[in-house]
């Protein structure tokens, strides 16, 4: 106190020297804002460092200790949190000394700059790497050798045909595939079969389920009002074509990050980069839209670093990494890659369809809008609310209807068109505005003056009219922002806490972005997550293309490349895989013709007693895994071997039958669960409407990820629900009806459920069951079996 | 895989669960371990076992327990502007004018605790309940608001409570599912996300026993199939999978086989757990079974009773909604009258049977409500509402390791800010976890390379709540 008391009076006579105050930096500050840690991005080893500040700004204002940051904290001023943290800051005497260091200019010796101002991370995943000498065989026997282990022989040729056949194209085989295989002698036999897979058109199907859990799709918006997603699909069509056209992934990429932006974008490219849209919505009234944007952001930067980085860059969003070298600021970084990005509708017809919204349903919609007045009415409406907006608090029913314009408007953004002179709208600008009005008006004027006006009755006859003359298929879509927008880090990820401004930039410890001209954007981040020197893209494709096809990576956390995950089984064979999937030319179907031609691959799943202690989750793969089928597959196997399933492909999502009650567990009970027509129900799993709140029980039952955040990785429980929903789920009822129906004897049945004969004694039980019961039930227990819902 | 589940009872620490962890992490975990056999805590805890009464849509405090006569002399004015500055709320503007209440409040239990004329059998039990009028959440909308209560955190995807706690304990049920979700009134906001599992494996998310068609999906047979060809059915397919594990040597089918029989014993044991004849007319009448306003709920209170008896885990019962943005003098009584005599019958039965000091009971929503009125239209004033508010409202605990008879917390004099003891949902949450015998900060479950927990990064255990 004293100390400080002759520092006030001493004024400029007496000025702290850097000497004097680097011994309380050293011990006090350092531990946190030194050489080894720099949290909140502050470093007082480095001068440069110092007086930049850390995240939240600068912290000295040379000169100026009572607007210092620093000061106030040691100072334990009230505010900002007192430091050293977790105390009420530093003595009297400290502080007094940091005050007068600061007031006197805050100089530092330009000798002090820190060693090395970035830590290399010297972590396995972020090294470059190169394509070591062998192949997959030689990778996994060598690694046996190591434990005196050997390879378990190839599967016999039904189990191997039925495990290729799921993990190519998620279905079973037909007992004639199976048996014009198993009479093949041709030494091609089985890459006959691996190749027949490969181009069927099924095989989009099954990995583009893959990629819609790692892209969290689904077909509702989420969140309380949970709105359905009409078009939803349009983008996983477009996953499902380009998977089945074999699009290279590193293409594949660059479209869904930056479609839009590629010089005359084609509608399909624009299409791709609906990944992003699967964020959710929330759509409650009190919602604040600044915040909601922003965990939009911070969502699709979280996704991107999952899918294609294998990292939880997620866990940044706050604070830097706890554990992996992942910055706060590389977390904003990656974030102002779609800070500048804005959600677009727009129309995207498959290929030959035609528009039938002629000039003939423009003349009738125009007709009904005259008679109910409504070219009279909205331009009132508009100046009221554009008022209403501007002076909140005022009128509370027009407030409502302000804040419904930005909730509740369908397919586009209400204030965003609003805002514009009419003259500057599109005419899909025009529609969402006009639709908006017509069904929300009475937010603005109450029920009674809406009645009069009967804009239900007009709501009612635009719907009609829309059915009969539909709309192009839509696409939702990103689009860049004219006017770049500044991204700042959020202090602790509060989004009202703008910290310091940050630039779209790749993370620290992994290599820079490729120089380019103009601004920085989505373009960027594409081109630098196929480059050939990204060390992690093309290992966490890989290994999670041979987690689909082994039940386990072989960095077993799929999602997670980072210090925290696990290590690679086998490291060389990752970096081969990686390699050859590159030279490959990114090819996804010649990287899985690759490893299912292995023998490893193809040895059997049976289980070797001496395996059970050396290695008993089978990281070593001295055999295949059995692995009970995802909740898709399951579903879509058992319609297959009743021969119900649809097998069209594409198209917009379907509704199997439900249990009543499923659906309005949630609030989302607008929306009704209509039960598709015909044979639409018997479509695949990969098509079943996915309602965010009320998923369809099979679904939820058998680990379908929950579609609100990226799922690298489904996890395979075993639950008596799982055993009711079998056992008794109608569906599951009528696919073993038709089954028994189907065959002439219990050999047969069995060979179309398991694509196998009984052994005798599994036909004995089964002839006894029949005897004292029916076909129906003897077929349901086919479907019920571990081995049916199991790919061996 | 007896001597494994046994090995895991037997350590009965910290330690038993982070090996629960490591086996659930791996395939096919069944086979090495039953995720819900029952588990000691890391401590030895008060609470055996969790009703959870969620009121959903925040019922509003100032007219049920926290008595704000000064609204009456504010009523139709608007708060001090010291009051409004950085207020943020979901519907109306912070200048919106104030609803006085028009319930009258009586002092009920040894303490004296004030309960409005609505809930005069809540006032019964008074004596048996620990009121917090200083809960505090950060959330202001219903999902958000939900999820934050149920998984400690605003956003989708992390594991409920039930979850959190069967993951910790196990069930002590063999014949029905360790967490189980009971819905009555209209649906949650938060719908499924209330009770699901998130990150946490499938076997953790709650169970939802349906009022209407089967309680459990798929828990009856299908039409045309009796008892005996059921059991004919698993007695094939047990024979069949057993002879399919002899072939290819996976344990995994072993725990196929036991899940099998677990969904068969629940079956057959739902029909008595359903069955409420053998409980006295007393007790139904009791309960409100019968009685038109109060059946369904006091339905639901008596099935929770039942299952807890039945070694059910955590039971949750939704009732929806009390989201009263308008006529809140109308709707607010109907609710009350739904579920008022249900839960002080809930509160006697569970005494009566001396289970009230191990059964942990919370009574509560996600937020609660503003002083302000909420109307639409001027000429809509006569049948306002109350808006939400997250800043300090009330809920209530009884049972297990609860001190009882006391009221926790002080919300100012219009019920709109906490003046003492704030309490948020995650200490709640802590606080839940404690009297079960959990340190929160240690019941873990890694999950993206990241230690995730109930209570996020946050949460103290509220001593004044501890008996």
């Amino acid at each position: 106190m004293r100390l400080f008391f002759i520092l006030l009076i001493g004024g400029g006579l007496y000025a702290a020297e850097y000497s004097q105050v680097e011994p309380i930096f050293k011990s006090k500050c350092y531990g946190c804002h030194g050489p080894s840690k720099q949290l909140s991005g502050l470093r007082l080893d480095d001068a440069e460092a110092a007086l930049q500040g850390g995240y939240s700004g600068k912290v000295i204002v040379p000169g100026h200790s009572a607007t210092s940051s620093l000061w106030l904290r040691v100072a334990g001023k009230p505010g900002p949190t007192a430091m050293p943290m977790g105390s009420k800051g530093l003595s009297p005497d400290e502080s007094a000394l940091i005050a007068a260091w600061i007031d006197a200019g805050a100089k530092f010796p330009a000798t002090l700059r820190a060693a090395a101002k970035r830590t290399q991370s010297r972590h396995w995943a972020f090294q470059s790497f190169s394509k070591p000498t062998g192949s997959i065989d030689a990778f996994i026997t060598q690694r046996l050798a190591k434990d005196n282990l050997k390879m378990s022989p190839e599967a016999d040729r039904a189990t191997l045909l039925r495990r290729l056949s799921f993990d190519l194209i998620g279905l079973p085989p037909s007992p004639e595939e199976v048996h014009a295989f198993v009479a093949d002698s041709s030494p091609q036999a089985y890459a006959k079969q691996v190749d027949r897979l490969l181009a069927s058109a099924h095989f989009g199907e099954k990995w583009a389920r893959h990629w819609l859990d790692q892209a969290r799709y689904a077909d509702s918006d989420g969140y309380e009002k949970d709105w359905v997603r009409p078009w939803a699909w349009r983008w996983r069509e477009w996953v499902i074509n380009s998977l089945n056209r074999d699009m290279p992934f590193d293409q594949f990429t660059r479209e869904q990050i930056a479609g839009d932006l590629f010089p005359n974008a084609s509608t399909e490219q624009r299409v791709a980069t609906g990944f992003h849209r699967n964020t959710l919505t929330n759509r409650e009234g009190g919602i604040d839209n600044q915040q909601f944007r922003f965990e939009t952001m911070a969502d699709r930067a979280s996704t991107v670093g999952s899918v294609w980085l294998g990292l939880t860059v997620g866990c940044a969003q706050c604070h830097d990494h706890k554990y992996d070298p992942t910055l706060q600021k590389d977390f904003y970084s990656l974030y102002a890659f779609f800070d500048n990005a804005e959600e677009e509708d727009i129309d995207a017809p498959l290929p030959g369809e035609k528009n039938a919204r002629t000039a003939a349903y423009e003349a009738k919609r125009e007709a009904l809008l005259a008679e109910f007045k409504v070219r009279e009415l909205q331009p009132a409406w508009e100046k009221d609310m554009l008022q209403a907006s501007a002076e909140p608090g005022k009128r509370t029913d027009w407030d409502l209807a302000w804040d419904c314009l930005l909730k509740l408007t369908e397919s586009g953004d209400g204030e965003r068109i609003m805002r514009k002179q009419p003259a500057d709208r599109t005419d899909r600008d025009r529609l969402i505005l006009e639709n908006h009005f017509i069904r929300n008006y009475h937010f603005a004027i109450g029920q009674p003056a809406y009645k009069k006006v009967k804009f239900d009755e007009l709501d009612k006859k635009l719907k009609a009219l829309e059915e009969q003359y539909p709309s192009l298929t839509q696409a939702y879509i990103l689009a860049e922002n004219a006017a770049p927008r500044q991204s700042y880090l959020r202090v602790r990820g509060d989004y009202k806490s703008l910290g310091i401004p940050v630039p779209a930039d790749s993370p620290s410890f992994l290599p820079p972005l490729a120089p380019h001209n103009g601004p920085t954007t989505r373009v960027d981040l594409a081109n630098w997550l196929t480059a050939p020197d990204n060390p992690l893209v093309s290992r966490v494709t890989v290994n999670r293309i041979w987690q689909e096809l082994f039940g386990a990576g072989i960095v077993k956390t799929a999602e997670d490349f980072g210090l925290m995950g696990s290590r690679p089984s086998h490291p060389e064979l990752l970096n081969w895989l990686a390699a050859e999937f590159v030279e490959r030319g990114w090819s996804r179907k010649a990287i899985i013709r690759e490893i299912v031609l292995s023998a490893a691959y193809r040895q059997s799943s049976q289980a070797r007693p001496e395996l059970k202690e050396i290695d008993p989750e089978n990281r070593l793969l001295a055999r295949q895994s059995r692995l009970r089928l995802p909740a898709e597959a399951i579903r879509d196997a058992a319609l297959r071997v009743a021969g119900l399933l649809d097998t069209k492909i594409g198209g917009p999502s379907i509704k199997p039958p439900q249990p009543d009650g499923v659906s309005s567990l949630g609030y989302s009970s607008g929306t009704k669960w209509q039960v598709s027509p015909g044979t639409e129900r018997y479509r695949r799993g990969v098509y079943i409407h996915y309602q965010r709140t009320t998923p369809y029980p099979l679904l939820s039952n058998f680990d379908a990820p929950r579609s609100t955040t990226a799922s690298c990785r489904r996890t395979r429980s075993n639950t008596p629900l799982q055993a009711l929903n079998l056992l008794n789920d109608p569906v599951f009822l009528e696919a073993a009806e038709r089954l028994g129906q189907r065959a002439k004897s219990i050999d047969e049945a069995f060979e179309l459920a398991l694509q196998r004969l009984p052994t005798p004694a599994e036909r004995t039980r089964l002839q006894r069951f029949v005897a004292e019961n029916n076909t129906t039930l003897m077929a349901s227990i086919l479907l019920n079996l571990d081995e049916f819902i199991t790919r061996e | 895989m007896t001597h494994r589940r046994k090995f895991l009872q037997s350590l009965g620490s910290g330690f038993g669960l982070v090996a629960l962890q490591h086996l659930l992490n791996q395939d096919g975990y069944g086979a090495t371990v039953d995720p819900m056999a029952p588990r000691p805590p890391q401590f030895p805890g008060k609470a055996k076992r969790v009703i959870f009464l969620f009121m959903e849509g925040a019922p509003s405090q100032m007219d049920l327990f926290d008595p704000k006569p000064e609204l009456q002399k504010w009523h139709g004015k608007s708060l001090p502007p010291s009051l409004t500055k950085d207020l943020k709320l979901a519907f109306i503007k912070p200048t919106a004018t104030i609803l006085g209440s028009p319930r009258t409040f009586q002092k009920y239990g040894p303490q004296g605790m004030d309960i409005s004329d609505l809930l005069p059998h809540t006032a019964s039990v008074a004596g048996d309940l620990c009121f917090v009028r200083s809960m505090h959440s950060d959330q202001f909308n219903h999902h958000p608001g939900q999820l934050k209560l149920f998984t400690g955190h605003n956003q989708v995807g992390r594991p409920a409570m039930g979850s959190w706690v069967t993951y910790g304990l196990g069930s002590e049920s063999q014949n029905l599912p360790g967490f189980v979700v009971l819905s009555s009134g209209s649906g949650a906001s938060g719908g499924s996300d209330n009770f699901s599992s998130g990150f946490l494996p499938t076997t953790y998310t709650g169970t939802p026993f349906r009022s209407t068609g089967d309680p459990i999906l798929y828990l009856k047979n299908p039409a045309g199939i009796s008892a005996t060809q059921q059991r004919a059915r698993l007695d094939a397919l047990r024979d069949l999978n057993e002879m399919r594990q002899g072939a290819t040597g996976d344990e995994e089918i072993a725990s196929r086989i036991h899940a099998y029989e677990l969904a068969f014993r629940m079956q057959s044991s739902s029909p008595e757990l359903l069955d409420f004849s053998k409980e006295t007319q007393t007790t139904k009448d009791s309960y409100g079974i019968g009685q038109e306003a109060t059946n369904a709920y006091g339905t639901n209170c008596l099935l929770a009773r039942r299952m807890i008896e039945r070694g059910v885990r955590f039971v949750m019962l939704s009732h929806g909604s009390w989201d009263h943005h308008s006529a809140i003098n109308t709707g607010l009584p109907k609710q009350c009258k739904t579920t008022d005599q249900p839960v002080a019958a809930l509160i006697k039965d569970l005494k009566q049977r001396a289970m009230l000091d191990d059964t942990l009971v919370v009574w509560g929503s996600e937020f609660g409500r503003t002083p302000m009125s909420e109307f639409r239209r001027p000429e809509d004033a006569a049948n306002a509402g109350r808006d939400h508010n997250p800043n300090g409202y009330t809920m209530w605990m009884a049972g297990g390791g609860i001190k009882t008879g006391q009221v926790i917390g002080k919300t100012d004099d219009f019920g709109l800010n906490i003046l003492e003891d704030l309490v948020d949902v995650n200490d709640l949450q802590a606080t839940m976890l404690h009297l079960l015998g959990f340190d929160h900060t240690r019941l873990t479950y890694r999950f993206m390379g990241r230690e995730f927990r109930l209570t996020d990064v946050h949460g103290h255990v509220v001593q004044k709540m501890l008996a």
